[in-house]
């Protein structure tokens, strides 16, 4: 039987499978479809200090292999989800959670990481940086090095728990943001988050969006998940990442890892089919036997040796 | 919410675009109408929800518009494809809850749940009537379907060659004894028959375009008197004093 366990800045998970953040909730409806003690971890929904309603409708937009999403990061706020979540969460789930938090300010994120400090089942924070930058005229935090450096500084402070920073893929070079994160302090990255993309409504002439844009997913960005994990790995090979782009199947998954990923993400794949984790945790052994390893971690990066 | 196969047994045209599909499956999961499916298409990556217009243990019925590229494709499907589908989605329409005598309201595709609903109306005894509405009587569709279950209905028209000229709301102003609707069709059509003056009451069927259909997204949201509620999970099918119609639609 092959060992599907794999670590991540010292937090051990028993299989790299994880749902990503904003395809997941905070894990009521997948848990009345499954036991969810089946995953390695889940990331829930990203999460602000206060509670956001999100974008106008309509939010979702269909393209060939994946969608577009403009929630606009709905959330109840960090209070909400200290209350009433977190707890609810200890009764469907039992292994480590990843909490995402988002904010505007530099002074909102270490708050809401802070927030989270005394929280037993939370092992890892994920820090989405794509949020605008509120202080500094909407462009967001992950765009340039200096300020997902920023980010990661306030964050590395304000917590002792493992901080992954959450990357954009909108970017010129993002192994220079990757670099800019682990030279502050960043235990681990988690990447792609969404490519901006946008449709137009042949009927009204108009964006079909009311946010006008909104972040592609779906198996239509993997290829270019994986080729930004491979850059990420290269240039910042000790941490470890989380990658995340159109996972969709066991072998999607083992791509993930050879291109350097300890973990992957799967987004997209829960909202066609909401069994998508736990068909892809099912069909780990058979992709380690055909790939010949016993510990699954050893694909981590395999494609960069020999 | 239950995942299924469920096999295309049959696709009848109804009008110009909308056609009636028969499908065999286990439906158990389905509890009430105004309920949806979510299915999968071949070479789509969204499944595309759609109402259950009826349904026994082993099988549906649904009306499809053809709305986009993925509806035309999937009222052409062949006989005995096989089709991946989430059955169950949402909230229903609750018809204990409805006043007497209630008028079911229908727009165009709309009328598709009314139809299952109008079924368990009366197998259980309610006393209900149903108001649908069209652009034309060459857009019409399913009267005589309505009409065989044994229940008074009107038509309307937007020409007049079908029924009342004009909108359900004009046939609703005819029928003032009637204080309590359940309906579904086009928001704008929602929203006129929400405001007439002689409502105390009423259940409504909403749109959305959606991803998952099973609240886990939240592409869908609206903002009602109650918050945020997800027209996947939370509704479809919203009542009357929950509703805000200014801002969520």
């Amino acid at each position: 039987m092959a060992d599907l366990s794999v670590t991540l800045a010292g937090v051990r998970l028993k299989n790299p499978v994880i749902p990503a953040s904003g395809t997941f909730g905070y894990g009521r409806e997948f848990a009345e479809a499954y036991d969810l003690d089946i995953l390695g971890s889940f990331s829930w929904k990203g999460t602000t200090r206060d509670p956001r309603p999100g974008n106008p409708q309509p939010r979702i937009a269909e393209v060939p292999s994946g969608m577009l999403n403009a929630v606009g990061l709905q959330n109840p706020g960090m209070e909400a989800v200290l209350r009433e979540e977190l707890p609810y969460i200890a009764g469907i789930f039992h292994g480590p959670v990843i909490a995402n938090v988002c904010g505007f300010s530099l002074e909102e994120y270490a708050e809401n990481c802070r927030a989270l400090e005394d929280t037993e089942q939370v092992k890892i924070l994920e820090v989405n940086i794509s949020c605008p930058n509120v202080h500094a005229g909407g462009k967001n935090f992950g765009s340039d090095p200096q300020s997902a450096a920023a980010v990661t500084r306030a964050v590395r402070a304000a917590t002792r728990k493992p901080v992954f920073m959450k990357l954009s893929p909108n970017v010129t070079d993002i192994a220079e943001i990757a670099r800019a994160c682990a030279d502050e302090g960043a235990d681990g990255l988690c990447l792609i988050n969404t490519l901006l993309g946008m449709r137009i409504d042949l009927n009204t002439k108009r964006p079909l969006l009311a946010n006008r844009t909104g972040g592609l997913s779906g198996p239509a960005v993997f290829p270019v998940a994986l080729r930004m994990v491979w850059d990420v790995y290269e240039a910042v090979p000790k941490l470890p990442i989380i990658g995340c782009g159109g996972v969709s199947s066991a072998e999607d998954a083992a791509e993930m890892m050879l291109a350097g990923a300890s973990a992957v993400e799967v987004g997209a794949a829960n909202l066609r089919d909401p069994w998508a984790c736990k068909t892809i945790i099912e069909n780990l052994p058979a992709v380690c036997r055909r790939l010949g390893v016993e510990k699954l971690s050893d694909l981590t990066g395999g494609a960069h040796h020999g | 919410m239950k995942q299924g196969i469920f096999t295309l047994e049959q696709a009848r045209q109804l009008t110009g675009d909308v056609w009636e599909l028969r499908l065999s499956g286990d439906a158990a999961a389905i509890a009430a109408p105004g309920q949806f499916v979510n299915v999968e298409l071949p070479g789509r990556f969204l499944r595309r929800p759609i109402s259950v217009c009826d349904w026994t243990e082993t099988g549906l019925i649904l009306l499809v518009k053809e709305a986009g590229e993925g509806t035309k494709e999937l009222v052409r499907l062949p006989a005995g494809t096989e089709l991946d589908v989430l059955s169950g989605l949402g909230n229903g329409f609750d018809f204990s809850a409805a006043q007497e005598p209630a008028v079911l309201v229908g727009g165009g595709i709309g009328i598709a749940p009314l139809y299952g609903l109008a079924k368990r109306m009366l197998a259980a005894g309610r006393e209900v009537k149903a108001v649908l509405g069209f652009r034309s009587k060459e857009d019409a569709f399913y009267l005589e379907e309505f009409a065989a279950l044994g229940l008074e209905v009107r038509a309307a028209s937007e020409d007049g060659s079908l029924g009342t000229r004009g909108f359900v709301t004009d046939v609703l102003k005819e029928l003032p004894s009637c204080a309590y609707v359940l309906a579904c069709g086009p928001t704008p059509m929602l929203r006129a028959v929400c405001a007439l003056p002689q409502l105390s009451g009423g259940q409504f069927s909403f749109e959305a375009r959606m991803a998952c259909g099973f609240g886990a997204c939240v592409g869908c949201t609206i903002e009602t008197k109650q918050g945020l509620r997800r027209v996947c999970k939370d509704g479809p099918v919203f009542r009357k004093e929950d509703i805000l119609w200014q801002t969520s639609l």
